[in-house]
């Protein structure tokens, strides 16, 4: 049975290949539904990347909704989210918050100066912190918080140009609607 | 006309190359002459077809025809005549293409040069590799063709992507593919084995159980220097690219732990482990299973490594341009040479453990745990490569670990590999005396100690990560160097040193300038991100470094703004350094070309960012990245040494005298070759 084991483990690792072609192919992957969805954005204050001293807190975002981007100068795939990022979801005209999630804020100032910022604003969560208390998995993740700060969407892996069009602008249309009914 | 020439020639060493596997190993089996005769002028032929159709595609990029659309994609007029050259390789169909015209050079050689090997042998291991050269010369014809027409022909073409327009990226994948696909050799000697394997009468093992341990024990001294020579070319790549990633992506990092990286690293980790156990089964017929699954492994993640790059499932920076059907092609060629293999295998691989028995404390074991150890290290970086599609497929998204995962498991798998290093050649083979090694390195590890220990005192800044570099490089230097001195001492004068015995050397010695470059650069590298105004002067890592301001350059084919700074060590003016940002004329691509000071013992290293006063036209302040990096080109020198090692070790006269015997009397019956020296 021992010399079956490198075939098994093999066929094991066609079958998970097989899978990521026909994962690629179609992009069928529907966001993961997350018990967040609905509920208020976690309480958080955390500091600007660019300027330390000063804080951003979860209580001055209220008002406007926002796309919380999470990202890290050491994911790969956020370094292929970015661009997608700036081309695609900077024109929406939703304010786009960077999360820099466990990372070094060195490494992120330079990762920014090297392929731009496409962020409004950039908080630190240094030690993940918030990350756990928004349920991240990995980066690259977004969240969509509303102008009441509740989570509408959440996108977890990066955006594609088709996702944009699928996902992200249908619930951008969508919250623009109900927030006005809803205000008395 | 020509073009259609390549394809047709194409076309052609595809034929030759179904004939190159399907007649040998028939012949083989059958035990057919005739047929096992065919395999040495098929390689021949499809070598010279292969090699025509890549001269016409180099001809297309040299007298630049846009008529063909991947020369109009990958090039344009303004490319300097020695990157049309290179430009051949520098999208995925020539890139392939140069894969093919590698696995025919390495057909070649092992058909020139095993001309003393048993034919039926040999008719296997060309058929293997005939194998897998049609299945690469129908990708190409069928998914990648490289000769399509773009009609009509455009005027001029795009550009090559500008961050392959340097003279490191003309070598880096010749010399990656070379070692990539050089282990196909090993894979093709391993799976002729196998097939040999059960054949020499009807149940082999009741019959004759060493009969096929012979077999078994001959295949490896033959295959030996060919994934010696594989290994070395594919340290030689790795290190190339290394260096390349750090001159040329302005970044000022070593190695990304990118999934492309990650691509040529596993193949060379499981060569490593490969290497060592090919001795063993050599040396001592131990471990035979072991070294037939290296083998199949270490071609697998080579295959496994194209089809990351070129199937789009991996996201990476420098992926090629991604197309589903490519994917499949591969993915189904791959299941289907190593499924079979080890499936092979699986019916094959000799039952008995086999070998001469050996004891706790020998060199045996040490090989054993330095091959679990490489082997795991090569699961830990498959793992976290594909982890983002492990992560789609259960569900939890595409997501990615970074080097604090690789760094971290890498690290403390390495671990015991350096402290065990030095024991290895000290240790006998069967049966070691512990004490007489401790004895002998017991001063090592006193110098080790003492050194870190000075270290600290010298320079009290020092990390930890640091004081274990200086502790760590001097354990296996100084270790492997008495190991040396020894023999010197011990074994008569003329047979000091087989060059095998000299590789192994020269290998472990760049070992230990590599933990000395790795721990030392990450402990001590200072990095700045710094406003430089017009002359003004930062102070970094103990250096004054001024900006002179920026100026327009020129080059063949690009505008650039080349900055000038000037480092100075209190009043010694040691280097003027000229970073450029540099605009392509044909795709209007920029790209940051850093300036580096190299020195054995720091690199300075200096990359322009951007203007901070765009009004002031290049006369205002800009945004500088500066990097002192001590010790870096250490790393890349450690894995010069490791190549040399490897080289050194195939041209071992042994691995060429012994096999004479064997071919003289019956080629079908290989004669048992004289006793391995212990």
């Amino acid at each position: 049975m021992a010399r079956l084991l490198p075939l098994a483990v093999f066929l094991a690792l066609v079958g998970l290949l097989l899978f990521g072609i026909h994962w690629n192919a179609h992009h069928e992957m529907t966001e993961v539904p997350s018990p967040l969805i609905g509920k208020p954005a976690p309480e958080f204050t955390l500091p600007l990347l660019y300027e330390p001293e000063r804080k951003l807190s979860r209580a001055e975002l209220l008002g406007k909704p926002y796309l919380l981007n999470v990202f890290g100068s050491w994911c790969p795939t956020c370094q292929y989210e970015h661009p997608i990022l700036s081309a695609n979801v900077k024109p929406l005209g939703i304010a786009l918050i960077g999360l820099d999630w466990r990372d070094d804020p060195d490494d992120a100032k330079r990762w920014l100066g090297r392929f731009g910022n496409p962020y409004d604003a950039v908080i630190t969560d240094r030690d993940g912190r918030t990350g756990i208390d928004f349920g991240v998995y990995m980066a690259p993740e977004s969240f969509l918080v509303d102008a009441q700060g509740v989570i509408r969407y959440k996108r977890i892996g990066m955006f594609t140009p088709e996702l944009i069009e699928r996902e992200l602008k249908p619930k951008l249309a969508e919250l623009a609607r109900p927030a006005r009914a809803a205000a008395p | 006309m020509l073009p259609e020439l390549g394809q047709f020639a194409l076309v052609l060493a595809l034929l030759l190359a179904l004939v190159q596997c399907a007649l040998p190993l028939y012949g083989a089996w059958r035990n057919d002459p005739a047929l096992i005769a065919v395999a040495r002028p098929a390689v021949a032929g499809q070598a010279v077809f292969v090699a025509l159709a890549f001269g016409v595609l180099t001809y297309a990029f040299v007298s630049q025809d846009f008529s063909v659309a991947y020369v109009a994609q990958n090039s344009n007029r303004a490319l300097p005549w020695y990157y049309r050259f290179s430009a051949v390789w520098g999208a995925h169909e020539g890139s392939l293409l140069l894969w093919i015209l590698i696995l025919n050079v390495w057909s070649v050689a092992v058909a020139a040069f095993s001309r003393r090997l048993p034919a039926v042998l040999m008719a296997r291991v060309l058929g293997v590799l005939g194998i897998i050269a049609a299945g690469f010369l129908s990708f190409t014809l069928l998914t990648s063709n490289p000769f399509l027409r773009h009609l009509p022909a455009l005027a001029d073409g795009n550009d090559l992507n500008p961050i392959l327009q340097d003279p490191g990226l003309i070598l880096h994948p010749p010399m990656l593919y070379t070692g990539y696909v050089g282990f196909s050799v090993a894979f093709a000697f391993a799976i002729a084995a196998l097939l040999g394997g059960a054949e020499s009468g009807p149940d082999p093992r009741a019959a004759d159980p060493a009969g096929t341990a012979r077999d078994l024990a001959n295949w490896v001294r033959w295959a030996r220097p060919w994934t010696n020579v594989a290994w070395a070319f594919l340290t030689l790549g790795i290190t190339l690219g290394s260096w390349w990633a750090y001159y040329t992506l302005g970044w000022g990092g070593w190695w990304f732990w990118d999934p492309v990286e990650n691509a040529s690293f596993m193949p060379w980790l499981i060569g490593t482990a490969l290497i060592h156990s090919q001795a063993v089964t050599e040396k001592r017929g131990g471990f035979r299973a072991w070294t037939i699954l290296l083998s199949i492994f270490a071609f697998s993640l080579s295959l496994l490594g194209t089809f990351l790059v070129r199937s789009g499932v991996l996201t990476s920076v420098h992926a090629f341009a991604s197309d589903p059907k490519r994917g499949l092609f591969i993915l189904a060629f791959l299941g289907g040479v190593v499924g079979g293999s080890l499936a092979l295998y699986a019916l094959r691989a000799p039952r008995v453990a086999g070998g001469k028995p050996f004891r706790l404390l020998s060199r045996e074991t040490l090989l054993l745990i330095n091959n679990l150890l490489f082997a795991c290290a090569a699961a830990t970086v498959l793992l976290g490569t594909l982890y983002p599609l492990i992560g789609e497929a259960i569900g939890a998204g595409r997501i990615s670990v970074g080097p604090p995962y690789f760094g971290f498991l890498f690290t403390l798998l390495m671990l015991p590999v350096v402290v065990l290093l030095p024991f290895g050649p000290l240790f006998r083979w069967a049966a070691a005396d512990a004490r007489a090694a401790l004895r002998v390195l017991r001063p090592v590890l006193l110098a080790a100690i003492g050194a870190a220990v000075l270290a600290r005192i010298v320079a009290p800044a020092l990390p930890l990560r640091g004081l274990v570099g200086v502790a760590a490089s001097l354990w296996v230097g100084l270790g492997i160097a008495l190991y040396a001195l020894k023999r010197w001492r011990e074994a008569p004068p003329g047979r000091r040193y087989t060059a095998e015995m000299l590789g192994m050397i020269l290998a472990h010695f760049g070992v230990a300038l590599f933990l000395a470059g790795v721990l030392i650069t990450e402990a001590t590298s200072v990095e700045s991100d710094l406003r430089f105004a017009p002359d003004a002067t930062h102070e970094v890592g103990g250096l004054d470094f001024r900006f002179r301001g920026v100026t327009r350059a020129e080059g063949p084919n690009y505008l650039a703004d080349e900055g000038t700074i000037e480092v100075r060590d209190g009043e010694r003016l040691i280097a003027t350094l000229h970073p450029q940002k540099r605009q392509y004329v044909g795709g209007g691509q920029i790209q940051t070309k850093a300036a580096i000071a190299p020195g054995v013992l720091r690199d300075l290293y200096v990359a322009l960012g951007e203007p901070l006063d765009e009004a002031k036209q290049g006369n205002g302040a800009w945004a500088v990245r500066v990097y002192v990096k001590p010790f870096v080109r250490w790393i890349w020198l450690g894995g010069l040494l490791m190549m040399c090692g490897g080289f050194i070790a195939a041209a071992d006269r042994r691995f060429r005298a012994l096999p004479e015997p064997a071919a003289a009397p019956a080629p079908a019956a290989p004669a048992r070759p004289a006793e391995a020296r212990a």
